[in-house]
């Protein structure tokens, strides 16, 4: 762990320039530019207020400015989610070329899946930003607690990124597990809808790592509340424990990559 | 005692036919053995091979190394192996100092980038800072005399642009020790002399290089010892003219090779008027037939034949593009035979036969054979050199003598100004 962590300072340069690279051909030849970096969330937020809408019909409580302010504060951080480990699982086989005719260290490919996807994050956080206003967001101090959230998302992606891109080098199969996985997965995370509408399930929404950084992220970010700490421990635990796990994991099968991909 | 630069400690590497594992039910297990270590010291299982057998040898600082053999003897997975990409299943390497591989050229180019984006995406995967290639830019693309097309996506270039702005960059790495493994069998003939000459100057400035090349004329000129591997093992590791002297000599089965792309040679040989024959008179005239069978169904099968002399100089090759010949497109299975009518117009000595077959239109390589047989010349006027120009002597006779003083008349310097 420390030595792979000394290998991605030595290839600092290396990271930068793929994820360059994945960043400049995204955005080279297409029509739409940086607007595919919103497109995500706005589809995410769109569908989210057709369920909610649908919700208030049939319970008869009126939506809330705040409702979909929370939906699209979800959104970015689950189009990122997406984004990252659809990318990331390809990222070895895709680079196969790379993988079998250079040394370096591989760790790069599902990282550089990562940093590519938090740069589109990063565009669309200010679009969010000049909006919270009017959906009616509460500024207080806990928007402090963004940074530590939005950190822990990514850790807990880039460990997932990291076991799924040395899996589907071996098994070409998983891409489409998580494909499939991806796309049902919204519903069993609390995107388009709060954690709460569970009722006594909630617990068990929770153990979704996710589900506690969205969570977190619509309570400090529109209600002005501090995040339930207990269960932000327990995603961030998780999240160390798959970018350890992960590391280990692909490392152990680095060796094989060149003669297996 | 010289320092090393780098050295195969006994290096054995295990190689699977086919799928290495096609399930979890099959990969787990070899993950515990490994973890266990027993995995490494165990014999080999039906359909396996070793690719490198007991591999042992050390480089010199500064020593120029190349080497050959056959098409799946064992050499790029040796780079593979120097390189660091493999890990060998059994024994150990050490590297001394910064090395730097060359095994495909314009690795991680994007077709989308343009020429000036891939070159520092290039340069960066292949070692450098940004900083130092930001240095040697215009250094690089002035070698690779693309100054116009430098800002075109490469999608756009000639395969022969690509593959000289691919060598440029790493021509341009400045390591201690280059891996080289057959980029300069791309690009035009200028080119590749141009890519000996840097890699010359970079042996020069003390840099240890190793080298893999079917030019056997770039080897013989650029290496000073060659190691001959066949079937995974080390065969000769000598003077480079002794190593290839050898490795010409044992000619290649076709059908021990493992087939790569979707058409193989079957065979290569060559007849005279009376049938297949090994030796030929000066003069005469000689078919050289190439045979080959699709595995897979094989699109614009072009043939090229080459023929090399004993000092490995490049003394004849065509193609059946060349001569203007359509290429063939085959089905899966489907065999075909390609003739060539050649007048042998050769010096006495032996020659060397290599076959090619190349993608028409991409210039990519489908299979190669060298060598695929050899003939011995003869002829009855004793003449040295790759041609034979059926040399008369016309005449051969001593002028008359002459008295002392006359012979002094040449001594005096001769009247050079114009008449």
């Amino acid at each position: 762990m420390k030595e792979a962590l000394r290998d991605l300072i030595r290839n600092r340069e290396l990271l930068y320039m793929i994820t360059w690279r994945e960043i400049r051909i995204r955005y080279k030849q297409s029509v739409m530019g940086l607007l595919w970096a919103l497109l995500m969330p706005i589809i995410i937020t769109s569908a989210g207020l057709v369920v909610r809408i649908a919700v208030s019909k049939v319970s008869g409580r009126p939506i809330t400015a705040a409702d979909i302010g929370g939906i699209g504060v979800k959104a970015l951080p689950w189009a990122f989610f997406v984004s990252a480990l659809r990318f990331g699982t390809i990222s070895l086989t895709g680079n196969s070329s790379l993988v079998t005719k250079i040394k370096f260290p591989r760790l790069i490919f599902p990282l550089s899946s990562v940093l590519t996807s938090l740069f589109d994050m990063a565009i669309a956080i200010p679009v969010v930003v000049v909006l919270l206003p009017f959906v009616g967001a509460r500024a207080s101090w806990n928007i402090l607690w963004v940074p530590v959230l939005l950190l822990i998302l990514v850790i807990l992606t880039a460990g997932l990124c990291i076991i799924l891109s040395a899996g589907n080098l071996f098994f070409r199969d998983i891409k489409y597990l998580v494909e499939v996985i991806l796309t049902f997965a919204i519903f069993f995370t609390p995107v388009l809808y709060d954690a709460s509408v569970a009722g006594k399930w909630r617990t068990l929404l929770m153990l979704n790592p996710m589900a506690p950084i969205l969570e977190g992220l619509n309570s400090t970010v529109i209600q002005g509340r501090t995040p339930d700490m207990s269960w932000i421990a327990y995603s961030a635990a998780i999240a160390l424990l798959l970018l350890w796990g992960g590391t280990v994991f692909f490392q152990r099968l680095e060796p094989r990559f060149a003669e297996s991909v | 005692m010289s320092e090393f630069s780098l050295r195969m400690n006994h290096v054995f590497k295990r190689f699977r036919r086919g799928q290495q594992h096609d399930s979890l039910r099959d990969l787990i297990p070899s993950l515990v053995k490994n973890a266990v270590r027993k995995d490494r010291e165990r014999a080999l299982a039906p359909q396996e091979f070793w690719v490198l057998n007991d591999i042992d040898f050390e480089v010199k600082k500064g020593e120029t190394l190349g080497i050959i053999g056959h098409n799946g003897a064992g050499k790029s997975t040796m780079l593979k192996h120097l390189s660091g990409i493999m890990v060998p299943t059994r024994g150990s390497i050490e590297v001394n100092g910064r090395l730097s591989a060359l095994i495909e050229v314009g690795a991680g180019f994007h077709p989308d980038l343009t020429g000036r984006e891939n070159v520092f995406l290039n340069g960066v995967i292949l070692g450098m800072t940004r900083a130092e290639v930001r240095r040697k830019f215009d250094e690089i693309v002035d070698f690779a005399g693309l100054e116009e097309f430098i800002d075109t996506p490469v999608k756009r270039y000639s395969s022969g642009m690509f593959a000289r702005l691919g060598f440029s960059v790493a021509a341009h790495l400045e390591p201690d020790i280059l891996v080289i493994d057959e980029v300069l069998s791309v690009g035009d003939f200028t080119f590749q002399r141009k890519g000996i000459e840097k890699m010359r100057a970079i042996a020069k400035g003390g840099a240890t290089v190793i080298f893999v090349s079917h030019n056997l004329q770039a080897v013989a000129e650029f290496c000073e010892r060659g190691i001959l591997l066949e079937r995974g093992q080390i065969v000769v590791d000598g003077p480079t003219d002794d190593v290839i002297r050898r490795y010409l000599d044992t000619a290649v089965n076709h059908d021990e090779r493992p087939a790569r792309g979707p058409v193989r040679l079957v065979g290569t040989k060559i007849s005279g008027a009376g049938g297949e024959t090994g030796t030929f008179q000066a003069g005469s005239r000689a078919r050289i037939t190439v045979r080959l069978e699709a595995v897979a169904s094989a699109e614009k099968v072009a043939v090229v034949i080459q023929l090399f002399n004993a000092d490995f100089y490049d003394v004849f090759h065509t193609s059946t593009q060349r001569l203007g010949q359509p290429p063939l497109s085959l089905e899966a299975r489907q065999k075909a035979e390609c003739d060539f009518d050649v007048d042998l117009h050769l010096g006495p000595g032996t020659y060397y036969i290599g076959a090619y077959l190349y993608r028409y239109d991409t210039e990519s390589e489908y299979d190669h054979v060298f060598p695929a047989t050899s003939f011995v010349m003869t002829t009855d006027r004793d003449s040295r050199g790759a041609a034979n120009l059926y040399p008369v002597v016309a005449r051969f006779d001593a002028e008359p003598t002459v008295p002392d003083m006359q012979v002094l008349a040449p001594l005096r310097a001769p009247d050079r100004s114009p008449a």
